[in-house]
């Protein structure tokens, strides 16, 4: 045990230091507090690529909070889907948080601590190795992210706040009844060691496992939006400020993670007559998710509806991915899921800056469009050459790589995800039924559809205003998106080393022998000498 | 015993779920206290039901495991009912923020 090791708990320490620091200063002074939360963000993108260096390795690290053996006390483990999945999230928050500099930070009270309340919640359900420790960092993440949900206040944050609100604590108490009929059965919450005592489950007890292992799963797939328990989420996602909305892109791959992490771990080979019972029903749950998001996408009006319907594309498309349950497809969905979350971020803040374009009866038109459809606009206008300012092309730039990323178009990585999740779903043998038949054509259509709603919307931003409002782009956040996309971009064209990493984490996910063996026999660290023990 | 503790769970979390679909936020509230508390009763029965068992085992050694209550699902419960108040607090502030702004209790924030 060195120094080196405490790396591990860094990514929930660092977050929780800072916003607690955060809350001691007034209010009024803004850049000290941005300067603080930025940097330990910024930090905390340091930690977790060291932490992805050290996953990389290919070990397990288990540290052991409270120096207990694994079984009886709580562990948190780094691997490399944990250390992937904080890199991902500490990457978007500083985009999300240098972008706030620009006015949202100042719109209500504590943004700064509550963003990085969220992030330590966030990290904490990557790294446990404990479900009911999985509970407590979920309730962490859903208590900051009511707050931010409600940031900027208004009639609007505060209806879907309270939808979003109650819909959570339902489904928080779905997720306390799951772990509790799983002890009930198992008698323990340690991951690793219900692996082993899964396998040793009765054929009685059997039923009743299966049974809280889905209501556990049904509190996940809330957050990850599955239909039918999504229609909380366009509405909650499109009313909070663009920051926070984009922080909101990975909260729904929380979910996602989790399946991914539980699925292949408590119910793969090892789990007996029980291995799989979940494939089935996630994979109907997410090819109906996959539609209902794509049908979404195309019928919004409002950019920010749009996005959110993005949201649940992505979360369908992995959905079905998880369900598919072997190494090429789960590496193809990791690859998929970082390039969508990136994406989607992206969008939400792009969203905000393009809004400004519109002048305010365009969107009042807008609403009333998704009211009673699209009005009649085919007045013939004298066209006039409009030149295009600097401002305006940067934004359509960046509108249309967004446009090309999330509709999975060549060459960038969008298209590669969704090839490499194809190329696996094809690639799984004599198996392919009627099932993945409808699955390639809902992916293939989303897209589709994906693609018409972005022209549409780019059309209408950028080509048939005749009097273009330039709006007032600030570097500072115009920079975020700028870096989501380039991460993007460099995504796709160092596509081969990102796949060989996303190929160890499949592998090792679906291989949980490793996992259990090294929670499992970590020896706590002696007493020091000399003390009264 | 058990009889009595699966009605109590029953009417609990059938009470609540019943008022967690009415319209008033104040009924919402309400509901999801109920189903709170048939939670952590529900918890509290998967250590299995005990009588007379303590869940702390005596100093020095263990003398029959049996003998004991599963203190595990105790402490599951005392951490359930902070995280529960807490949130219930924090449901409360909307609700009186969303009743003070737009002037209705009901959860649409409009009246049908």
């Amino acid at each position: 045990m060195n120094l080196w090791h405490h790396l591990v708990i860094a990514p929930i320490l660092l977050p929780l230091v800072t916003g607690a620091l955060l809350l001691l200063f007034d209010e009024r002074r803004h850049t000290l507090k941005s300067t603080l939360s930025i940097g330990s963000s910024f930090i905390l993108i340091a930690i977790s690529i060291a932490l992805v260096r050290l996953a990389d390795g290919g070990a397990e690290t288990v540290y052991l909070l409270g120096n207990w053996e694994a079984p009886y006390g709580i562990v948190l483990v780094l691997d490399r889907l944990s250390a992937l999945m904080i890199l991902l999230t500490a990457a978007l928050a500083t985009a999300a948080l240098v972008f706030a500099q620009a006015r949202w930070h100042k719109a209500g009270p504590h943004f700064h601590s509550l963003f990085q309340f969220l992030l330590m919640g966030l990290n904490g359900a990557f790294l446990t190795g404990d479900l009911f420790n999985l509970f407590v960092f979920f309730e962490v993440v859903l208590s900051a992210s009511y707050g931010l949900l409600l940031h900027g206040s208004g009639p609007q944050r505060v209806r879907a706040g309270l939808h979003y609100i109650a819909i959570n604590l339902a489904a928080s108490f779905l997720f306390l009844i799951g772990v509790s009929m799983i002890y009930g059965v198992t008698g323990t919450l340690n991951m690793a060691d219900l692996v082993v005592r899964i396998a040793a489950v009765p054929p009685e007890d059997r039923f009743l496992l299966e049974t809280g292992a889905s209501i556990l799963g049904v509190a996940f797939l809330v957050k990850a939006g599955m239909w039918p328990l999504c229609f909380w989420l366009p509405g909650a996602y499109s009313v909070a400020v663009a920051p926070v909305a984009a922080i909101f892109a990975v909260l729904s791959k929380m979910g996602i993670y989790v399946l991914l992490r539980l699925s292949p771990l408590l119910f793969g080979e090892t789990a007996g007559s029980s291995a799989g019972f979940d494939d089935k029903w996630l994979f109907a749950g997410g090819v109906v998710t996959l539609a209902f998001g794509a049908i979404g996408v195309l019928a919004s009006q409002a950019m920010v509806r749009l996005a959110a319907f993005s949201v649940l594309v992505s979360s369908g498309t992995l959905l079905v991915a998880v369900a598919m349950s072997d190494d090429r497809s789960t590496a193809a969905a990791l690859y998929y899921m970082i390039n969508s979350t990136l994406t989607i971020g992206a969008l939400f803040l792009l969203i905000e800056l393009l809004d400004r374009a519109q002048d305010p009866a365009a969107a009042v038109l807008s609403v009333t469009m998704e009211a009673y459809g699209d009005a009649d606009e085919d007045e013939p206008e004298e066209e006039v050459g409009v030149t295009i300012p600097a401002t305006l092309a940067i934004l359509g730039v960046s509108f249309g790589i967004c446009g090309i990323l999330v509709s999975g178009l060549p060459p960038l990585s969008g298209f590669i995800g969704k090839f490499a999740l194809l190329a696996a779903a094809v690639d799984v043998g004599n198996k392919i039924t009627a099932a993945y038949w409808v699955f390639f054509a809902m992916l293939i259509l989303s897209g589709l559809f994906a693609m018409i709603a972005m022209v549409r919307a780019g059309i209408r931003i950028f080509w048939a205003p005749v009097e273009i409002i330039v709006p007032r782009v600030r570097v500072i956040e115009f920079a975020p998106i700028a870096a989501l996309l380039a991460a993007c971009i460099w995504m796709t064209a160092d596509a081969g080393p990102a796949m060989r990493y996303l190929d160890d984490t499949a592998s090792s996910l679906h291989d949980p022998t490793g996992y259990v063996r090294a929670v499992l026999s970590h020896t706590p660290v002696a007493a020091p000498q000399g003390g009264t023990q | 015993m058990e009889l009595v503790l699966s009605l109590g769970i029953g009417a609990l979390v059938g009470s609540g779920v019943w008022l967690l679909l009415r319209p008033r936020t104040y009924q919402v509230i309400v509901g999801l206290s109920l189903i709170g508390y048939g939670v952590n009763l529900f918890i509290f029965s998967m250590g299995r039901l005990r009588v007379n068992a303590a869940p702390v085992l005596p100093e020095g050694g263990i003398p029959d495991p049996a003998a004991f209550a599963d203190p595990v699902p105790q402490a599951l419960v005392l951490t359930a009912i902070v995280i529960g108040f807490a949130t219930t607090a924090l449901f409360l502030v909307v609700l009186l923020a969303s009743r003070g702004l737009t002037g209705s209790d009901h959860v649409d924030g409009r009246e049908p």
